[in-house]
């Protein structure tokens, strides 16, 4: 349905990513992440120490002074390479919609009623323009007058046209669509800069990224991890000077620079990025990160029924014939109705019946001309060439046409009408000439694996409610059927904010879509607010994230993405913290061998000299970067379980992983470096 | 048999722990309970003698209200020790003490640390005895137990942080009290002095003179472990007969000083209506303990190798620095207990331990959260726990969240800064004493041995612990000041951090627990827990273990 706004990774954007790398290795940029300012505090120095050896007194090895410094380097750039990789996906979708936020013109109304030609960016609040066919919308507004069909493809990625007209809910259109037929007036609702495309270019740019509450925190860690081995290395210098070890300034910064976590921490704004990317990849525009983060936590995600939990156009689901006729009767003439119908609900007759077993010859349609559904009569059917005329319809207007054919209506149908509409469904009465046979239960149906949806969030935890403006009887039928795990009948708009905010003071996070601008209200008290892109300029602004392609369904991806980025983050943030055992175990010994040769003990991974360790460790340290960019970028794999098992399971790969991987990565890098004869 | 005694005391202390584990809940609750008939009208009675106001507090008057009665308890402490030469109370004429000795055993004694560089017995008037040094032990371990509550308030979402003037008069009517009279009466039965003599002077069978000095010691002695104090009447602290006569007695001190630190997990656990995290808690700790213990016990076991060389038999294991009646199994238990409980008595010479036996003490101050002191021990496996839930809690697809409170930017800072400031005042100390000929000159065991003895001398004082390694000349201005910033920094500076991520914790809506959770009850979190302190708390300090213990160790062998 729709297409995908893929950020693939082609040449271009790697080959940006790798100038861009270069670039950010200006010291005021690289100050913004202190853990790699360190990183290349440390690079500096060692780079002054492979052309001054003696800088700092006493002498030192020129060519491992260059080699530690070699490796600090390619550390930082894989480090910025992974962050500007992130960015610049983003970068290429922005590019794509900068291209339909070209000079456009408009054609605004004048206080006398003329029109004037002015550059979109003129326009102000409040001012009135005319769109016709071909015309660009300049800028965000409401349409006051007319109505036109307005391909939305630029933002949306959606190429059927959708069509705009005054008052309701189809009012708002967004600048940077094309009107493709007829014409409308439109109110201007956005200053220059402001408009719905300006931000969701800034958005996916990354212009004003902003570090949400869950990074700093993290960050406030690494920065004190940071400082606590920064703190360790330049105490450990007059600690060994005691029993006369001098241990060189280049071995100092590698140590620093494996324990500090420069894994996580030159991933860090990689992972946010490539999170915000995942949602947008999705069609989905995030007005914050902070609103991604927020969805992994939702606890209770509310729902509409109609269109999200259920199709909303009406499926046949049962055949009830009056007294005196027979259901296979009435089966037979109702697919003589729906020959020629179309509507889903005409197909789903047909489907109905086959399960009967329906024989193909019914559904012969030589000598047979459809009647189509008109407001007039508010019935369809088929004429028969043998003069039989199968009519169906609400049940009021078939009633009143069976009596002006001289019919009796039978007893039972309003029983029988009642009946459906009480348990939600809506009846359609099924005549030939002026008898009535009886009525087709057409009843609204879920769709096609919401239950499992449904299990897979209360495996996370999360409480699903469905809002409908059924009558509970309804509700409860429709909510067992679908598995959700509470309802609201005959929910009116303010319903839906008093929900949110009862489960907010329990403490909870909520999520809801929604499009109307009645809906705005609760989508701006809920913690994550989805609205529709089809939805009004106020739903909109009210809600946190945008779903262009106006599936509300999306808010279950939505969450599961803001849980893969927080695990994310997680997982390689244990996995570089537990990485620090094995680079102690190479480094350590290798530091003190020289002076105490019983030091040996702990060179457990047995790595060939002193300097292969310290080089090795290092390696490792800077090689582990780019091997972990695609899953920065793709992030964890999210499979829908409890949080114990989930727990365990990364725990399992990431923690235990992060501990053992190191002492093997280490170990083959020295047999390398010893074959290759470097140390 | 060796086996036997250690499995049987420790079987004890958690079979002693369990009721008082409940017994605190009670002492500390906000509502009223049975215990109020029985304490109520004397606390009511020094409510209204010292004027203090009984309602809530929150987190900021709390903290305050704990610096502000500390720091007067710190003057009033430290004229004392000043002048107690010319004050009453001192019937074996001991001179006043020199201000920057008392600087430091001001610090030492309202820290909880009670790290002497003063002998007891020749530095100390029965006034500064009683007055500053018990008043003291009474005092900061209550100080100790009242922010632990403060911080288990805030943490299980109780109505508020509690009043701190309540719970510190509460913690020494309700449990230091009672049961420091109960353990001292049976110290008494078992030898141990309590006179108000001075020093008596014996005739020996050679004729010669021989003072031996006395006092008020078991009175001291059980607050001295109940409190987690360790501040010894002599010297040589709980190796002194009449300090510690026999394995009765040495049963008895470790119990006393074991018993508050393991049950207050449980307490929390009670108090969190998580009896399970509590006991995870218990345990995370108790395995590090074990570990410990054993490789304290194997190592003096296996006895000292270089002892060996020289022709001294080591067939029973290195009794250099232990008392005979005491013998390994008792002395390694002691010893493991008295740094796991930072309370720093000894019953044998730290010094002497071997190598690795000598790097136990020293790993569980540095971790400073295997049981701990009174109160700051539980505290401290808590923040390592919050600090485990946020590394940890995020694979499960959650920001962090602890009993159902969501952990930020505001409470990562504040145990960010607590968890930096400990090797902080370790390291850096060590560093400048190992570097400068005011810290060298100290030392009477160079070379690696040495690394030890200034490492840990500042990692007894950063703890709170209080024991020394001992062998280290440490009454010179550099020591006296620079352990004692240490001391205050060491005790206060996290108070007041974990207080206020406990008030942050306090005012934060509880998020309902669904099974999408992070659960912090299960064994998965106690290896999570065990691998953060380690990981942590242990990778900080392993190239200055390396450096002394390890490389002792090593060359040694």
């Amino acid at each position: 349905m729709s297409t995908k706004r893929k950020g693939t990774l082609n040449k271009e954007i790697i080959g940006q990513a790798i100038i861009d790398a270069c670039k950010k290795l200006d010291p005021r940029i690289m100050a913004r992440n202190p853990v790699m300012f360190v990183v290349e505090i440390g690079f500096i120095i060692t780079l002054l120490l492979s052309i001054f050896p003696t800088l700092f007194g006493g002498t030192s090895d020129r060519g491992y002074n260059m080699a530690v410094s070699v490796i600090l380097l390619v550390t930082i750039l894989f480090a910025n390479f992974a962050e500007a990789l992130a960015e610049g996906r983003g970068k290429a979708q922005a590019d794509s919609l900068k291209k339909t936020k070209q000079d456009t013109k408009a054609k605004l109304f004048q206080k006398d009623g003329s029109i004037k030609i002015v550059d979109a960016t003129e326009l102000r609040k409040g001012d009135i323009v005319l769109v016709e066919t071909n015309d660009l919308i300049p800028t965000d507004g409401d349409v006051i007058e007319g109505v036109a069909a307005v391909d939305e493809s630029a933002i949306t990625g959606e190429s059927a046209p959708v069509i705009k007209e005054s008052g309701g809910d189809f009012c708002s259109v967004t600048g940077g669509t094309k009107v493709i037929s007829d014409f409308i007036k439109i109110i201007v609702t956005s200053d220059p800069g402001e408009s719905f495309l300006d931000r969701m270019i800034n958005l996916v740019e990354g212009a004003k990224r902003q570090k949400t509450p869950n990074e700093i925190a993290l960050s406030t860690l690494l920065v004190s991890l940071t400082l606590i081995f920064l703190l360790v290395c330049t105490t450990l210098v007059p600690i060994a000077s005691y029993i006369k070890v001098t241990l060189p300034i280049a071995t100092l910064v590698a140590l620093l620079v494996c324990l500090i976590p420069t894994t996580i921490g030159g991933l860090l704004s990689a992972i946010g990025i490539a999170g915000m990317d995942r949602v947008t990849q999705f069609n989905v525009i995030a007005m914050s990160g902070k609103a991604v983060e927020a969805a992994g936590d939702i606890n209770t995600i509310i729902l509409d029924k109609t269109g999200t939990i259920t199709h909303g156009n009406r499926m046949a689901s049962a055949f009830l014939p009056v007294k005196g006729v027979s259901e296979a009767e009435l089966n037979k003439v109702a697919v003589h109705s729906s020959l020629h119908d179309e509507t889903p609900e005409g197909r789903s007759v047909i489907e109905l019946a086959k399960k009967f077993g329906l024989s193909d010859g019914e559904l012969d349609k030589t000598g047979t001309e459809g009647i189509e559904f008109t407001a007039d009569t508010r019935m369809s059917g088929t004429d028969f060439s043998d003069g039989r005329i199968i009519r169906k319809g609400a049940a009021d207007s078939v009633r009143e046409y069976i009596q002006q054919q001289g019919g009796k209506v039978p007893g039972d149908l309003e029983s029988i009408t009642n009946k459906v509409a009480t348990a939600g469904g809506t009846p359609l009465v099924v005549a030939e000439g002026n008898r009535v046979l009886g009525v087709i239960y057409l009843k609204d149906t879920v769709k096609a694996g919401m239950r499992e949806r449904f299990d897979e969030l209360r495996k996370m935890g999360i409480k699903t409610v469905m809002c409908t403006g059924d009558n509970p009887l309804t509700a409860a039928t429709i909510a067992k059927e679908a598995g959700v795990d509470d309802y609201i009948a005959e929910a009116k708009p303010e319903d839906k904010i008093s929900v949110i905010k009862q489960e907010q003071a329990q403490g909870k996070l909520v999520a809801m879509t929604g499009d109307g601008t009645n809906d705005a209200p609760a989508l701006a008290q809920a913690d994550v607010g989805l609205a529709m892109n089809t939805g009004t300029i106020a739903a909109k602004e009210a809600a946190n994230m945008v779903d262009l392609d106006s599936d509300p369904t999306k808010i279950i991806e939505v969450v599961a993405i803001g849980k893969q980025l927080l695990m994310t983050r997680g997982a390689l943030t244990t996995f570089s913290i537990a990485n620090d055992v094995a680079k102690y175990f190479a480094i350590i010994p290798a530091m003190f061998m020289l002076a105490i040769p019983e030091m040996k003990a702990l060179n457990i991974m047995n790595l060939a000299t002193p300097q292969s360790a310290i080089l090795s460790a290092l390696l490792f340290n800077a090689v582990i970067i780019p091997l972990l960019i695609p899953l920065a970028m793709k992030g964890v794999k999210y499979v829908p379980m409890s949080a114990s098992r989930l727990l365990t399971k990364n725990l399992f790969i990431y923690g235990l992983g992060g501990v053992i991987v190191p002492f093997i990565g280490i170990k083959l890098i020295d047999i390398l470096l010893v074959m290759l004869h470097v140390a | 048999m060796d086996f036997l005694q250690i499995g049987l005391v420790l079987a004890l202390v958690i079979i002693l722990a369990i009721p008082l584990a409940k017994y605190l809940v009670n002492v500390y609750s906000l509502e009223s309970t049975k215990q109020d008939r029985m304490f109520g009208g004397l606390e009511r009675g020094i409510y209204k003698l010292s004027g203090i106001h009984t309602g809530d507090m929150n987190w900021k008057q709390y903290a305050k209200a704990l610096l502000l009665s500390n720091i007067v308890m710190f003057f009033i402490s430290y004229l004392i020790l000043r002048f107690q030469g010319v004050l009453p109370g001192n019937p074996s004429n001991i001179g006043n003490m020199d201000p920057l000795l008392a600087f430091n055993t001001a610090a030492s004694f309202l820290t909880n640390t009670n790290l002497q560089h003063y002998s007891g017995e020749s530095g100390l008037s029965y006034l500064s005895q009683m007055v500053v040094i018990m008043f003291l032990m009474f005092t900061t371990p209550a100080t100790g137990l009242s922010l632990c509550m403060a911080f288990f308030r805030g943490l299980t979402g109780q109505r508020s942080m509690g009043n701190f003037y309540v719970d510190l008069i509460r913690s020494i009517t309700r449990v230091l009290l009672p049961l420091s009279i109960l353990i001292g009466l049976v110290l008494v039965s078992q030898g141990v002095p309590q006179t108000l003599d001075p020093t008596a002077v014996a005739t020996t069978l050679e004729g010669a003179k021989q003072n031996i000095a006395r006092g008020p010691v078991a009175a001291l002695e059980s607050i001295k472990h109940l409190g987690t104090n360790g501040g010894g009447f002599f010297g040589v602290n709980s190796a002194h007969p009449f300090e510690n006569p026999n394995g009765f007695t040495n049963i008895l001190e470790i119990l006393s000083m074991f018993l508050i630190p393991v049950a207050l997990p449980l307490t929390f656990g009670y108090m969190a209506k998580n009896k399970k995290l509590g006991w995870i808690l218990f345990s995370a700790m108790g395995l590090m303990f074990l570990v410990f213990l054993s490789v304290t016990y194997f190592s003096e076991l296996n006895g000292n190798p270089s002892l060996e060389k020289m022709g001294i038999s080591q067939e029973n294991g290195s009794m250099e620095g232990k008392e005979v009646r005491f013998g390994i199994a008792q002395s390694a238990l002691f010893t493991a207990v008295t740094t796991a409980a930072t309370t720093g008595t000894v019953n044998n010479m730290h010094d002497t331990l071997t190598p690795l036996g000598g790097l136990v003490p020293l790993a569980e101050m540095m971790l400073n959260c295997v049981f701990g002191g009174d109160g700051v021990g539980t505290v401290n496996i808590i923040m390592y726990a919050i600090m485990a839930v946020f590394i940890a809690g995020l694979m499960v697809g959650r920001t962090p969240e602890f009993l159902g409170k969501k952990i930020e930017g505001r409470e990562m800072k504040l145990i960010a800064l607590t968890i930096l400031l400990h090797p902080l005042i370790i390291l850096v100390p060590s560093a400048i004493a190992l570097a400068t000929q005011m810290g060298t000159s100290a030392i009477s065991n160079p070379g690696f041995h040495g690394i030890t003895q200034v490492v840990y001398e500042f990692t007894s004082s950063a703890a709170n612990n209080g024991s020394g390694f001992e062998g280290l000349g440490d009454n010179t201005p550099f020591w006296n000041i620079s352990t004692g910033l240490v001391m205050l920094f060491g005790r206060y500076f996290s108070m007041i951090a974990l207080i206020a991520v406990a008030g942050s914790l306090l005012t934060k809506k509880r998020v309902p627990e669904t099974i999408g959770t992070f659960k912090t009850d299960n064994s998965t979190f106690l290896v999570i827990l065990l691998a953060t302190v380690l990981v942590i708390g242990a990778l900080t300090f392993f190239p200055v273990i390396a450096l002394g213990p390890v490389a002792e160790w090593l060359t040694i062998r």
